[in-house]
């Protein structure tokens, strides 16, 4: 009566399990992103060269695992149900077999063989990735990992920014894709952007080299992978893959220095007499910190603090008033401003387009 | 002894990669080839110590409780005025050559490997002489042979890391 | 059947005042007490571990949470990690060990009982040391200064500059003085092994347990021994001065990661080839036959050690290595895969035509096939390193090693308790709250961590404190933190079950479940000296010959 149970459970738990894996595939394929709002961060949503070509060596993979999964399950379950203890067996002990050398034999080379045809497949697509040439319509960016927050430079382009890159669309007919050249000013981080690349690590005294080649335009999100320290959870990536000319657009206005404006002469005040130029470079100021991000265009960008906060006037007055609030660990100090003076830094702040 | 000898040869390892995999990489201070200066005659002094104790463990598995003494105590000495001679070289660098442990790279790995040689010498010594102790109060005999032999395997051990520590830090590494 | 002990009778044992009892536990020097000592301590780092975990799943239940701050959360999930692999994985290995070998080999104690004893101090004080990073520094308010470096404390996130303060250093001292705690009980079982087998047991017929713990043992010495000599870099870096991983000075923070992982890979085979030992002797009991293919069980063993040696970089894909490098660790990765799977086909060849007893260790046993078999796959698909580029410190990469270690080393672990509880109490485990606790634990298991391969694939890293709405993962992280919640229930089925059955369970005899091997000749538990007379044995299963005296493996090997 017990073993009957026992199979009936060990059917019903087999069942569970399968329903879950195919739920869980379906909540793989359900997130696919939708029309304008920004991309998802599934790794099978490839809208890059280097991301496709790693989801479909995903999918080979995953299909090979598969079939060897049905293969070794199926045995394990006709075992425990073909082969198990019946009442009436009580007393007696089975055939004592000690082995077989040909079945042996069998289940060695098999995967022997599994394991040289998923290893070719592998390597094919590594070189490919890794060993991909420059081509010279190539945009280069500079990424510097910092506690917790991206720097992006572009050094052909003369462009600084922060947390947020834009980078060109790329055709196939005239491709532009972008080099990223990872470093590091502290500690390892990891720039990951699932839909457009595998992850690079940035590691300080060792630069690596990554690169992408987005085929849609629109804004992917990502985020540092490695753990870098107490906000690592809040150093997000916004990569804004645009049109060519949306591009040139942002390119022109990047590098333009910012303007003096007359209802902002207060603030600036504020902003270099408080250290805050210490830390932050305001371009065509005296301003020219680098330890924090460069601010020159902070009013082009959605977000403040990597990603932590949307850039509203609210979020900015409190974070300058109290990063805390907001990323607790961040690096940059309260600065224990007046009320009115930080609003006339904010004010100032607010016209960095 | 065979197994910690394994293991302690992994640590050891672990210390020449890093020694190797650092050299000519500092970007500051003293290098190898400017301060280095090859101990021959405490190298000798190690090595033949290697001797010593294997003759000291012969003599005490034939019962020549004397030899066995003999030889043992200049097994110690031996080993003694190696760790002297490493003292006097580190002297010599610290104050002559301005190189500690904290100066660069090659500080760094330098003193760490010799130093943990160091540092095993100086417990094999302190092992030695806790035998001589024993030996000298009539305490040591054939009985304890395999023990002694045990030990002197250490010794050895001590010995061999030396000759590659030598290799590395002296030979290649300049 | 004759018990193999002299037993006394009942009424001429004394009990003894609970001090005297005490004491005869703190300074034990008998195998079997000190692995049980290393057992029970294990299970209160796992209450620890545990509660760490429960934490960081309420933490992680929904987006943008509020229960512990970032810098608590850090501190837990570094704790989770380093006291569930040190201090719970590695010393229940080690005690269950040091309780079987001897007995399995039909031998007294071990070769060096007191350097046993030394080792297991070693190791809990190790254990102590890191948790009372708790109480000091900033004391207990905020969680103390506990590490929060995570459990491998990549360069340069554990020099001086990142981690000022003690915290780095409870974690570097608490491992290091372990470690040597571990490296005393590997050069122990081997001596044992090597030199105390009964007459007749030559090496090719001891159980395969023994032949695992051999191997096991001798990879701790050359595993732990890299992470042993990174500390002291670590320390010295810290402490005197040093730049081994000071990036500023020209050092390599790649260094440390490559020396971490020499040791941070075979050591996952040291935690698992045990509990290969465990279904190995398990398995075949239940299916009422012999292990199918013992030469190649030992074969491929010493095959994985040897392999395991050399894939250790495959926790570093994403750190920048040149194509040949990932191409090589690609291989070698996979490599292992093949003797892996030859030893599961093996234990289901030994399933194939038996008569299979559905008691709990026989449960568990099964569950673990399942689950190690998936735990396999997942690994093969980050061994492709592209594949891994995007997996690799993703939620994937911890739904596939909690897989490993929670649905394959902790279940073999949960059969291996059910097991031999009999003969170290004397006393049978409730089957009734096994299944309780099995079915409870499954249920949990899978609920927690098929789903968590999920938010991996969808980007998802790990080591967040915290994670951003909208991008699909809040529902999923729920059911992961419930099936967590299951999983700690049915843990409380299991200590109820432990503790109740030591007072109510029914009497085992020597030999409750019918097996072969030596432990099961004396009686449960064992007397201080094991057996009465050093038995001989002339086959790889002693018991089956003497209870088949008319068939005995003896002419067939």
């Amino acid at each position: 009566m017990s073993m009957l149970k026992m199979k009936s459970s060990m059917l019903r738990f087999s069942l569970r399990t399968i329903l879950l894996l195919f739920w869980s595939a379906m909540a793989v394929w359900a997130s696919e992103p939708k029309g304008s709002s920004p991309h998802g961060t599934n790794i099978f949503a490839p809208a890059s060269t280097p991301a496709k070509s790693i989801a479909d060596l995903s999918i080979f993979v995953l299909v090979i695992t598969g079939i060897i999964f049905v293969v070794v399950f199926a045995l394990l379950i006709y075992s425990v149900v073909k082969f198990r203890g019946r009442a009436k067996d009580a007393g007696r002990e089975p055939a004592q077999v000690y082995g077989s050398a040909q079945i042996e034999m069998a289940w060695t080379i098999i995967p022997i063989l599994i394991v040289v045809v998923l290893f070719l497949a592998t390597a094919r697509v590594i070189h490919a990735i890794q060993d991909a040439a420059e081509p010279a319509g190539a945009v280069e960016v500079t990424v510097i990992g910092h506690q917790y927050w991206w720097e992006f430079r572009y050094p052909r382009l003369g462009v600084v920014t922060a947390n947020e890159l834009h980078i060109p669309v790329s055709d196939a007919s005239h491709p532009t894709p972008t080099f990223l050249q990872l470093l590091s000013a502290d500690t390892d981080h990891s720039f990951w952007v699932p839909e457009l690349a595998g992850k690079t690590d940035l590691i300080p005294n060792h630069p690596n080299r990554m690169w992408m080649d987005p085929q849609r335009t629109g804004v992917f999100l990502g985020q540092c992978a490695q753990y870098c320290g107490t906000q690592h959870a809040k150093m997000l990536l916004r990569v804004s893959v645009d049109g060519p000319a949306e591009f040139a657009a942002w390119v022109r206005a990047q590098q333009k220095t910012s303007v003096e404006e007359a209802g902002a002469i207060a603030g600036r005040r504020v902003f270099e007499h408080n250290a805050c130029m210490n830390c932050h470079a305001v371009g065509g100021t005296p301003a020219d910190g680098r330890f924090g991000p460069d601010l020159t265009h902070l009013m082009s960008r959605a977000t403040i603090a990597a990603g932590a906060a949307e850039n509203t006037h609210d979020n900015l007055r409190l974070w300058i008033q109290n990063p805390s609030a907001i990323k607790p660990g961040s690096l940059m100090p309260a600065m224990k401003l007046s009320d009115a003076d930080l609003d006339a830094v904010v004010g100032y702040m607010e016209t960095l387009n | 002894m065979a197994g910690l000898i394994i293991a302690e040869s992994a640590i050891f390892t672990i210390f020449v990669v890093a020694y190797l995999f650092y050299l000519g990489k500092s970007i500051t201070g003293p290098t190898p080839s400017e301060v280095l200066e090859t101990p021959i005659l405490y190298t000798i002094c190690l090595l033949s110590s290697s001797l010593t104790i294997h003759l000291a463990a012969k003599s005490l598995e034939r019962n020549y409780i004397r030899l066995f003494l003999g030889f043992w105590l200049l097994t110690i000495a031996l080993g003694g005025l190696f760790l002297y001679g490493t003292a006097q070289e580190w002297h010599r660098l610290i104050y002559e050559h301005g190189l500690t442990i904290s100066t660069n790279l090659f500080g760094t790995t330098y003193y760490s490997l010799v130093g943990l040689h160091g540092f095993h010498v100086t417990a094999g010594l302190i092992m030695l002489v806790i035998v001589a102790l024993l030996g000298l109060s009539g305490r040591v005999g054939v009985k304890q042979s395999g023990r002694v032999a045990v030990l002197s395997m250490y010794w050895h051990f001590v010995d061999a890391v030396w000759v590659v520590v030598f290799t590395v830090v002296y030979v290649l590494g300049r | 059947m004759a018990s193999d002990a002299i037993t006394v009778p009942v009424g001429q044992i004394k009990a003894r005042p609970w001090v005297d009892e005490l004491h005869q536990w703190l300074t034990t020097v008998d195998h079997k007490r000190l692995g049980i000592l290393y057992i029970v301590s294990s299970l209160l780092f796992l209450g620890f571990g545990g509660v760490e975990a429960l934490v960081i799943r309420i933490q992680l239940m929904h987006s943008h949470n509020n229960f512990v701050s970032p810098e608590v959360f850090n501190r837990m999930f570094t704790m989770h990690g380093t006291t569930m692999i040190f201090f719970v994985a590695m010393p229940i290995l080690f005690g269950f060990a040091n309780y079987l070998v001897p007995l399995m080999i039909g031998a007294r104690d071990m070769a060096f009982p007191r350097l046993n004893a030394f080792s297991f101090w070693l190791s809990f004080l190790g254990g102590l040391l890191l948790y009372f990073s708790f109480l000091g520094g900033s004391g207990l308010y905020g969680a103390g200064s506990a590490p929060d470096v995570g459990w491998w404390s990549y360069a340069p996130l554990g020099a001086r500059a990142f981690s000022p303060g003690h915290s780095s250093d409870y974690w570097t001292l608490a491992l290091l003085v372990s470690g040597f705690g571990s490296i005393g009980t590997a050069i122990n079982i081997i001596a044992t092994i090597l030199c105390l087998r009964c007459p007749g047991m030559k090496i090719n017929r001891m159980p395969l347990l023994v032949w695992m713990n051999l191997v096991m043992a001798g990879m701790v010495l050359l595993a732990i021994t890299p992470l042993s000599a990174a500390q002291i870099m670590l320390l010295i870096d810290r402490y005197l001065g040093g730049h081994f991983f000071d990036t500023q000075a020209g050092g390599s923070a790649v260094l440390w990661m490559h020396f971490f992982w020499i040791f941070g890979h075979p050591e996952v085979y040291v935690l698992i080839i045990p509990c290969f030992a465990f279904m190995s002797e398990i398995i075949p009991v239940f299916s009422r036959k012999p292990i199918f293919g013992y030469p190649v069980m030992v074969a491929a063993t010493v095959c994985i050690a040897f392999v395991s040696m050399s894939v250790w970089a495959h926790h570093m894909f994403t750190i920048g290595m040149n194509s040949y490098a990932n191409s090589f660790f690609t291989l070698t990765t996979m490599a292992v895969g093949v003797p892996t799977g030859i030893k599961i086909f093996n234990w289901i060849g030994t399933m194939w035509g038996g008569r299979i007893q559905f008691k709990t260790p026989m449960l568990f046993s099964i569950a673990f096939l399942f689950q190690f078999l998936i735990a396999g796959l997942t690994g093969i698909m980050m061994a492709a390193s592209p594949f891994d580029w995007q997996l690799s410190l993703s939620y994937f990469v911890v739904a596939h090693f909690h897989y490993v270690i929670v649905g394959g080393i902790l279940f073999a672990l949960f059969a291996a308790f059910y097991y031999w509880y009999p003969k170290m109490t004397g006393r049978m485990l409730s089957e009734r709250l096994g299944k309780w606790h099995f079915w409870l634990f499954l249920i949990g298991f899978h609920l927690t961590f098929d789903v968590m391969h999920v938010p991996g694939v969808l980007g998802m890293p790990r080591r967040i404190y915290t994670y951003e709405p909208g991008r699909g993962w809040d529902t999923l992280n729920l059911i992961i933190s419930i099936g967590a919640f299951i999983q700690a229930l049915a843990i409380l089925v299991f200590v109820a079950n432990l503790v109740i059955s030591y007072f109510q369970g029914a009497r085992a005899g020597n030999d409750p479940w019918d097996a072969w091997t030596l432990e099961w000749s004396t009686s449960s538990p064992p007397p201080a000296y094991n057996f009465a007379t050093v038995p001989t044995v002339a086959s790889r299963r002693p018991l089956w010959d003497r209870k088949h005296p008319e068939d005995p493996d003896s002419r067939y090997e």
